[in-house]
């Protein structure tokens, strides 16, 4: 039944795809001067992917060099450039790129476009972001540092002022870190606008905004969240470079201006900016979980309030980085208060994804195993956050393992976890063809393992005392054998997203072939061949209710009756 | 085949246009920008532990402030003469649009002039300097951009190549410029009136 109807009549094109006789290089110019939705969505992730491993590489050897105390794997300076190279890449290099990735393919088929608003607008945001994380990566042979040439910045992805003032990092180490990210910041903010115009004003006919995936959703609220929170790092970096070329004095104490200022100017965008990550892939689980548990997602208009909350809640909790600082004790009441206030929302999202769950015909496939993953870890990384919500016991961990450890089950718990979950989902609908389920399995059990091993141990330490970003460790502190799990727990998640780069090689060419709908989901993308033509859909599509296809394979039992 | 489901949509569709989407959603992320800025500015009134202070050496700037607050009148004038159709008379309100621009640029040279080589006051001079530069500044650079958007319309318009047709996308452009005035009504109250 579910065969015959696809895919919409009248949406295919009969005409047979030419054989393409391009030479290497038209096929590479191609893809330089494409300004389809798709193909930029494709380099956003292949670029991500690639940063990732990158990074991936950081971190393992800031683990070697801890795995025991006294050791001399990297020199402190490289130490230093390893833990910030490390983070400004993973957030903005690899977070941000593939999430954007993923909604620059997926936006426009879901609510049934032929392209994004701004499709040359796409293209540009695209280059700027890969220039900036060029020019980042440029300064580890062109940055001139406090240790001479082939300095990378290394002054923490926070950057603290007044350790970034030209009297203590002198060279252009920071400056490239700044630069790099007013750059990428610019396309960033291209790609929010942009999205935010697609899902406003090219939605097919019927695709009302309640009736929008959760995913269009949830990157809209994320778009949003863009321009308010990257313009401020901006606008702070702006200052901090009129600091260091200009000799202006916003973060120079010694003429009456304030280190603290630039510490507000950070998490004023640092803590939204950890919700424009994590909301990306609150839409992946919101799309993943329902399909493979063959049942609607429960609680849609519950689902969207929640996110539009998250996203307000999230702009006034900023200052619980910083209790440690010395505020008010009205300053921070005001901020333990906000941050609890966000584990409303978010415990919404999380019953809802439950109550999709419950008495649904679950399968385990490789998608849905990273996304139950990720329910219970964000739930964990949630109470986490709960604790260190509270000044009093934020006096008491903060800057130590315990605070890394919390951080790093959000970021790594909840958003990679989802973007192998969103990979592992919508690959057949980019390639044509199925990643394959066994190295998948693999991937999933070797990821989830070391990254138990690595992040459950790392709060340990934290407890035990071990601050964060030091160089190495005494051997009488018992922080040895913790060190040395998290450091295996750490090589281990290495060789699963080794063995996940080699599946994404291996399964383009010898894949199972995917056909247009491998999962027998309900949204329009997977209405269209796989990969789908450049203009999407031959004709305009009409929707009825949330699940198009749905309401296509089962026309007894539609959809549309039973919603608003 | 035909299997899908048919129920009537309600009504025609329609949906916003995506050029204003898009401008209003540029002018909400500039505005967090200006915010930053703004803040930086009111946190450090009265910080600066030399001279010159602000109450010396800053004059009100009226008739800039003036001319700049009516170009948003006459750019608005110039969006209702396209909107019938009346180009030349577009052409000319739109020109009296990049004037008032020209002589809001020309006031502030002279204002900063008068700062640099007078009062010797530079951006590194203090914290006033850093902050009244950079905000002020600020500002400014969004007045050029602007005034080159403007006077590459101008062009266009006197080669003939905007007819009515253009009076959407003429509009989106206006939404900036009136988004570069209001800001100023801010920048203006924050520096000459409560940091004086």
């Amino acid at each position: 039944m579910a065969d015959q109807t696809l895919p919409i009549a009248g949406t295919l094109d009969v005409t047979p795809p030419r054989r393409s006789t391009a030479m290497l290089l038209e096929w590479l110019h191609g893809w330089v001067v494409t300004v389809d939705h798709k193909r930029l969505g494709i380099l956003y992730m292949v670029y991500g992917i690639f940063f990732l491993l990158v990074g991936g590489a950081e971190a393992i050897a800031i683990r070697i060099q801890l795995a025991w105390p006294g050791m001399h794997f990297l020199s402190p300076e490289l130490y230093n450039e390893m833990f910030t190279m490390h983070g400004t890449t993973m957030v903005f290099l690899v977070g941000m790129t593939i999430l954007f990735g993923f909604a620059n393919y997926l936006v426009p088929l879901m609510i049934g476009a032929r392209d994004m608003a701004f499709p040359r607008l796409n293209a540009f945001s695209f280059w700027m972001t890969a220039f900036g994380g060029l020019l980042l990566y440029y300064s580890f042979i062109g940055g001139f540092g406090l240790y001479g040439m082939g300095a990378a910045p290394d002054v923490g992805w926070w950057a603290y002022a007044p350790l970034t003032a030209r009297a203590f990092s002198p060279g252009h180490a920071t400056d490239y870190w700044a630069l790099a990210l007013i750059v990428a910041g610019f396309g960033t903010l291209g790609t929010a606008i942009n999205i935010i115009a697609t899902a406003a004003s090219m939605r097919c006919r019927g695709m009302s905004l309640l009736r929008m995936p959760l995913f269009v959703w949830l990157m809209v609220v994320t778009s949003g969240l863009t321009l308010i929170t990257i313009t401020p790092l901006t606008a702070a970096q702006v200052m901090l470079l009129i600091d260091r070329y200009l000799g202006g004095h916003f973060f120079d104490t010694q003429a009456g201006g304030s280190a603290v200022v630039w510490m507000h100017f950070f998490w004023i965008f640092g803590h939204p900016e950890v919700y424009v990550l994590v909301l990306p892939a609150f839409g992946v689980a919101s799309e993943v979980i329902p399909v493979f548990s063959r049942k609607a997602i429960f609680g849609y208009p519950a689902m969207v309030a929640a996110s539009v909350g998250i996203a307000f809640v999230s702009l006034g909790v900023w200052a619980h980085h910083m209790f440690t600082v010395g505020m008010t004790s009205v300053g921070n009441t005001f901020f333990v208060l906000s941050t609890g206030l966000v584990g409303v929302p978010t415990g919404i999202k999380i019953f809802n994804w439950l109550a999709t769950l419950w008495g649904g015909k679950i399968r385990f496939r490789v998608p849905m195993l990273f996304c139950l993953a990720f329910v219970i870890q964000f739930l964990c990384a949630g109470l986490t956050g709960i604790m260190l919500s509270v000044a009093p016991w934020n006096w008491q961990l903060h800057n130590s393992y315990f605070v890394i450890a919390h951080f790093h089950y959000v970021l790594v718990g909840a958003i990679v976890f989802n973007i192998f979950a969103a990979i592992y989902y919508w690959y057949p609908k980019m390639t044509g063809r199925l990643l394959d389920e066994t190295l998948g399995k693999w991937h999933f059990w070797l990821f989830f393992i070391g990254f138990h091993l690595t992040f459950d141990t790392m709060h340990f330490v934290g407890f035990l005392g071990m601050p964060r970003s030091i160089y190495t460790y005494e051997p009488d502190r018992g922080w040895n054998t913790l060190n040395l799990w998290i450091s295996i727990g750490g090589l281990i998640q290495g060789i699963a997203v080794l063995l996940f780069a080699w599946n994404l090689v291996h399964s383009y060419f010898k894949g199972k072939e995917a056909g247009n709908d491998p999962w027998d989901a309900w949204t329009l993308e997977w209405a269209v061949p796989s990969p789908p033509p450049p203009y999407n859909f031959a004709a305009d599509p009409v929707v009825h209710s949330r699940r198009p296809l749905w309401d296509l394979k089962h026309p007894e039992d539609p959809d549309w009756k039973y919603e608003p | 085949m035909s299997a899908i489901p048919v129920t009537p949509v309600a009504g025609p569709w329609s949906l916003p246009s995506r050029g204003r989407v898009a401008m209003l959603s540029l002018i909400t992320g500039e505005s967090a920008i200006f915010t930053i800025f703004v803040v930086a500015y009111v946190f450090y009134i009265g910080k600066s532990l030399t001279p010159p202070y602000p109450q010396q050496v800053l004059d009100i700037p009226i008739f800039n402030t003036i001319c700049l607050l009516s170009s948003s009148v006459t750019i608005w004038l110039a969006e209702r003469q396209i909107d019938r159709g009346k180009i030349r008379l577009f052409a000319a309100w739109w020109a009296l649009t990049i004037a008032l621009g020209m002589i809001f640029m020309i006031g502030t040279a002279i204002e900063w002039h008068k700062l640099i080589y007078i009062d010797g006051l530079t951006i590194r001079t203090n914290l006033f300097g850093t902050t009244f530069y950079s905000l002020v500044g600020l500002h400014a650079t969004h007045v050029v951009v602007g005034l080159i958007g403007l006077s590459l319309i101008l062009l266009f318009t006197l080669t003939g190549h905007v007819t009515e047709e253009h009076s959407e996308r003429i509009q989106v452009f206006a939404l900036y410029w009136h988004f570069v005035d209001a800001v100023w009504v801010v920048v203006f109250t924050v520096v000459y009136i409560v940091g004086r």
